[in-house]
């Protein structure tokens, strides 16, 4: 098994932490993982991707053409990347930033309202991990157990006490993510 | 899962493996995409457990005349910078080589000329490996291409600059700086106690003892028979450096009738390169310097009695290539291909000029 996924958004929406809590979670099922960001001089409001390798077998390049899965979180994300989706991939998308209907159908897309579901859950930091719970529903390629000690293997201890919600967030993106 | 494999990214591995091998002193200047390796030493204040010395100087050059000192009194020390700062200690390089004392160097390359761009790059390959600095001398030169050997050569280069009392040098770029990947770090080693370096390097400048001969450092000599017995003495070690100490990876080369040759980043996207042409019947192989001084000219050389044709990839403008044109010595097709400035070709841009201009 090997998933080469693409994330990519604004800096500032938890784009890399997002790639980084998946990459741990593969970690801790034992797979090998890659994660190679974008490390411009973008801050918050800038474009920033994350490419995130999972495999059962050592990783080549880190360096992708194209990829199985690409979640795309603002609009120059899909013009950029939408192209980019192997035929039969997975392309999963959040409707707050996207105004231009998907093209591509030869490839299986996803709809995520994550940033309305964050706004009622009055927290906008659940947003990367919505995308990720939805992510995780349609695909499942780490366990959620697995998700979870990746994130209490990425953050700061002192943010532990964060991981219950991280984890609602997760199962409310399992929920709404709904075909397109 | 295994407790003691992690994930984290190249800057930091050297980071830690630095710590872990028992090194003495760090002296750096931030520039990205390094800037984590000091951020990192900081951060683990390995001066309360190891008394290991983390010291952010004023100036590029001052921090590689500061491992020029601790280098001189035996102690391990190092510097990281990215290409520009790596311009600016090639001075203080020079003179360590000059000197004949051990240290490591890291370079996690940029884009340039100049100022550049802050994305992945290997162009300082010239300025790694055919002086830099100068005067006729080389440095010991490391190539990874995965965390694991950010991780693995800290050790490796600190090994071979105490073998040979030569600086050693540590050629990452952006990619590998910058991804994450599983790392098993080394043992933790003790520091060297001052016995232990005075026995390791009696040449050492730790304070003259009664009854023995003051240990002079210096790359300065006026005279200049003496200083073409230096020269000559230099050379004979370079020979035997690149005698004994070659090293390199095959990537399913046995049956290859087109080699790639790569290195670093480069090596791991014609990891993939090799696998998708081999999916199209192309039987490709990928042949990676891991010592980049010195060079692996003998198998290279080999190879061109049984390859038709040879692809160097490198992310600048053609530079390795003149190497193994060298080694092929003009037997066989050897060309370049190379994205610059901090663009990264992908796999089937480099499939596609393997097609064009070797293949064809």
């Amino acid at each position: 098994m090997k998933q080469e996924i693409i994330i990519a958004g604004f800096g500032g929406q938890g784009v890399l932490s997002m790639g980084k809590i998946l990459a741990y979670s593969g970690l801790m099922e034992g797979k090998e993982v890659s994660w190679m960001p974008s490390y411009g001089p973008e801050q918050r409001g800038g474009t920033a991707n994350v490419t995130v390798i999972l495999s059962d077998d050592r990783i080549s390049s880190p360096v992708l053409n194209e990829y199985d899965i690409a979640i795309i979180l603002n609009q120059p994300s899909m013009e950029k990347f939408e192209s980019k989706v192997k035929p039969g991939g997975i392309l999963i998308y959040d409707g707050y930033g996207i105004h231009t209907p998907v093209k591509r159908t030869d490839i299986d897309v996803y709809r995520v309202d994550a940033m309305d579901a964050a706004t009622e859950m009055k927290n906008e930091k659940a947003f990367n991990m919505l995308i990720l719970g939805g992510l995780l529903k349609i695909v499942p390629m780490v366990k959620l157990e697995n998700v979870l000690l990746g994130l209490k293997k990425s953050l700061p201890e002192r943010h532990h006490k964060l991981i219950p919600m991280n984890e609602a967030a997760i199962k409310k993106g399992m929920e709404i993510i709904k075909k397109v | 899962m295994a407790e003691d494999i992690k994930l984290m990214k190249g800057n930091e591995a050297i980071a830690h493996a630095a710590i872990r091998y028992g090194v003495d002193g760090y002296f750096g200047y931030p520039i990205t995409p390094q800037s984590e390796i000091l951020e990192t030493l900081m951060a683990e204040m390995p001066w309360d457990t190891t008394g290991m010395v983390v010291l952010q100087a004023e100036s590029e050059v001052a921090a590689i005349n500061m491992v020029y000192g601790g280098a001189g009194t035996g102690k391990k020390v190092m510097t990281s910078s990215s290409s520009p700062g790596i311009s600016l200690k090639q001075e203080g390089i020079s003179y360590i080589a000059g000197a004949e004392l051990p240290c490591l160097i890291v370079n996690v390359m940029r884009g340039g000329p100049g100022l550049g761009t802050i994305q992945p790059s290997q162009a300082d390959y010239f300025q790694t490996v055919k002086g830099g600095g100068h005067g006729d001398y080389r440095l010991i030169t490391l190539a990874p291409s995965s965390v694991q050997e950010m991780a693995d050569f800290v050790g490796l280069g600190f090994d071979l600059a105490f073998k040979y009392s030569n600086p050693a040098i540590i050629l990452a770029d952006g990619i590998i700086g910058q991804m994450m990947e599983k790392v098993v770090l080394p043992p933790f080693h003790q520091r060297r106690t001052e016995e232990e370096i005075m026995a390791q390097c009696p040449w050492a400048a730790q304070g003259k003892t009664a009854g023995r001969k003051p240990n002079v450092i210096t790359s300065l000599e006026l005279d200049p028979a003496t200083m073409e017995e230096n020269n000559l003495r230099f050379q004979a070690k370079y020979r035997k450096i690149e005698e004994n100490e070659v090293r390199y990876e095959e990537f399913q080369c046995e049956d290859a009738e087109y080699l790639l040759i790569a290195f670093g980043s480069s090596a791991r996207i014609c990891q993939k390169v090799v696998e998708n042409a081999r999916a199209e019947g192309i039987k490709l192989g990928l042949l990676r310097p891991i010592t980049l001084w010195p060079f692996p000219t003998k198998v290279i050389a080999r190879y061109a009695d049984k390859v038709k044709g040879m692809l160097s990839v490198e992310l600048n403008a053609g530079q390795m290539v003149e190497d193994v044109r060298l080694a092929v010595n003009g037997k066989i097709k050897v060309e370049h291909f190379g994205r610059l400035g901090g663009i990264v070709f992908t796999p089937d841009e480099v499939l596609n000029a393997l097609k064009e201009l070797i293949i064809r």
